[in-house]
């Protein structure tokens, strides 16, 4: 039925694809190898038309996810859905080969074919076409994702972003039912992603189908929107917006992932019901902080994760501020990571990481040694159950 | 310089070669891409040839062509002679003494291809028969072309199983090796030099081609 449908589509390229729905539900068990044993995929999710991020680390169970929604690798059981068409049922022992699917897949290493020049590459799966038809579609769609000038280099004699967009178009080229992206932004500087992104984007407006768009970097799961799924150890930990799922994290692993600079054991020494607040204790310290009062009792263990750009130094102790965590400290290093000033500042033996502009290292005349006070809102402190 | 020989032994070693590439890529494929567990001992029993002496080896191709064999007798009461010391019986003795020549080299330029563009391609649309001829197959060229020419330049150079199964008949089963033998054993050692170094030196250009066309630098050139 996949082959029908495709071969229709493809002989007929005025007539628009009718638009149909192409969910993606997906209810699997995969066990899989990792360098620290046996893990299990055990997911359950839908995505709708568009970009749904999976973030998790790695060894976390995304390619193997995506493998078997490609049809690379077969789960042990479960079952997946595109558009109502069941890609694969365990109890019902139906497994579409890989090659019915139409399913685009996108791999981490790209996968181009070495032999085959960019142009044979993206024309790879045109099939039962002229070899004009064939030349005037992979033009079209190289001329759209800006690599048309690369039509006859071999995969070995160009860029790492080219190459890119070279595997997407290779993949889209087929108008695929659902679009799998394997860290496809990680080997690209910020301008070639955010370029990338913007021209997915638009191919995705003209072609409503889900794209599953693995990372493992904070930034990106940002930056595209949309719905995130957050794994972890073959687990969906998390579901929901971006910035739901991410700034209030339930598990370390996604505080360090969504890159949390401080994170610090603590113990609730006081509840403030009424100011919707609560007090807790750094470590073995003294330090205290107010954080978001979240449902615990007074000994609670558990850890607060507070970003470095979420705090503030200030060279005198601050006067009528809203922010109700002041702490005095002394600078211990100060660091420059090309153009953010790192500065680390030891607060009654807890330390914490600042980052400042260089201007406000210059006009504060920080350094080693300089008595501060480190200043954080109440709502910058993220509390993870451990 | 016997050219009845040289000739006979050129046209043994393109048969067998021929038919090896038919053969083997098969088994080959089926060893590189199998997942059955008791796979190893075929892979044990087709490099059998390369540890066995000829003789043993020639010996149970004698026994299995010969009369009293169920192939022997079939092909007795098909062609009404016996296949063993004739051309078609040095022909099979042959192609099982240089099968692992030709698998061996098959079988890891395909194990060589990289999975995940196997994974692409079926992704792409393509089934297993088709990534093997889009894929496979140009990637594995260089592997190809050596397990082609080493059990070419390998049938060439046989002696002990010619000798078993073909035994000596001018025109039918002498090859340039026994050939060799028969000259040195009349003393006529001119002759057996030249012979000798004709071999040699095909022998020679076929590995140096081999070697030659899996350098680096020209297995990125362009005609590949």
């Amino acid at each position: 039925m996949a082959v029908k449908a495709r071969s229709q589509s493809a002989k007929s390229p005025d007539i628009p694809a009718v638009p149909v729905s192409s969910d993606l539900e997906v209810r699997i068990r995969k066990r899989y190898p990792n360098p620290e044993g046996t893990f299990s995929v055990n997911v359950h999710f839908r995505a709708l038309a568009g970009f749904t991020v999976i973030f998790g680390a790695s060894g976390a169970g995304k390619t193997t996810l995506l493998d078997c929604i490609a049809g690379v690798t077969k789960p042990d059981e479960g079952r997946i859905f595109v558009g109502g068409e069941e890609l694969f049922d365990s109890e019902k022992k139906r497994n579409l080969p890989a090659w019915e699917r139409r399913v685009g897949y996108v791999q981490q290493d790209l996968a181009l074919f070495p032999h085959l020049t960019a142009e044979e590459n993206v024309a790879y799966g045109l099939r039962g076409l002229s070899g004009a038809e064939k030349n005037y579609r992979s033009g079209e769609i190289m001329s759209r994702f800006r690599i048309d000038r690369l039509r006859d280099r071999k995969p070995s004699q160009i860029s790492g972003g080219e190459r890119q967009r070279v595997a997407l178009a290779r993949a889209l080229i087929l108008e695929p039912r659902v679009l799998l992206l394997d860290e496809p932004l990680a080997a690209l500087d910020r301008p070639a992603k955010s370029s990338l992104v913007n021209d997915l984007r638009k191919w995705n407006q003209n072609h409503r189908i889900p794209i599953l768009f693995v990372t493992h970097n904070g930034e990106e799961v940002f930056a595209l929107g949309n719905e995130v799924i957050i794994l972890d150890s073959g687990k969906i930990a998390a579901q929901g917006l971006p910035h739901e799922v991410m700034r209030a994290p339930r598990l370390e692993t996604i505080a360090q992932l969504s890159g949390f600079e401080n994170i610090f054991d603590a113990t609730v020494v006081a509840l403030h019901e009424t100011r919707g607040t609560l007090t807790c204790r750094l470590g073995k310290s003294e330090v205290e902080l107010e954080t978001p009062l979240v449902r615990a009792d007074t000994g609670t263990r558990l850890r607060v994760g507070m970003r470095a750009g979420d705090l503030l130094l200030a060279t005198e102790k601050p006067q009528g501020l809203s922010a109700r965590n002041i702490l005095s400290g002394t600078i211990q290093r100060i660091e420059q990571r090309d153009v953010i000033i790192s500065a680390a500042v030891d607060c009654g033996g807890v330390e914490f990481e600042v980052h400042l502009t260089l201007a406000a290292r210059d006009f504060l005349n920080l350094a080693p040694g300089k008595q501060v006070w480190v200043v954080g809102k109440t709502h910058s402190c993220h509390l993870m159950g451990i | 310089m016997n050219w009845e020989a040289f000739w006979l032994t050129v046209r043994l070693a393109a048969i067998v070669s021929g038919l090896l590439v038919v053969i083997g890529i098969p088994v080959a494929y089926w060893l590189t891409f199998s997942r059955w567990r008791w796979k190893f001992l075929v892979e044990a029993a087709v490099s059998l040839p390369i540890v066995l002496p000829p003789t043993v080896l020639g010996f149970y191709v004698l026994v299995a062509l010969g009369s009293r064999s169920p192939i022997g007798r079939w092909w007795e009461s098909a062609t009404g002679h016996t296949l063993a010391f004739t051309f078609p019986g040095l022909v099979i003795g042959s192609l099982l003494y240089s099968l692992p020549f030709a698998i061996q080299p098959f079988a890891s330029s395909f194990g060589a291809v990289d999975r995940r563009l196997l994974q692409a391609s079926a992704s792409l649309g393509d089934g297993p028969r088709q990534t093997f001829f889009r894929i496979i197959v140009p990637l594995s060229k260089g592997g190809l072309i050596a397990g082609f020419a080493l059990s070419f330049a390998h049938t060439l150079g046989e002696f002990g199983v010619v000798l078993m199964v073909g035994g000596n008949i001018p025109g039918v089963t002498r090859t340039i090796s026994i050939d060799i033998f028969d000259q040195v054993q009349t003393g006529n050692y001119s002759s057996a030099n030249q012979t000798a170094m004709i071999l040699l030196v095909i022998s020679f250009a076929v590995l140096s081609l081999v070697y030659g066309l899996n350098r680096r630098p020209w297995a990125a050139g362009p005609w590949r």
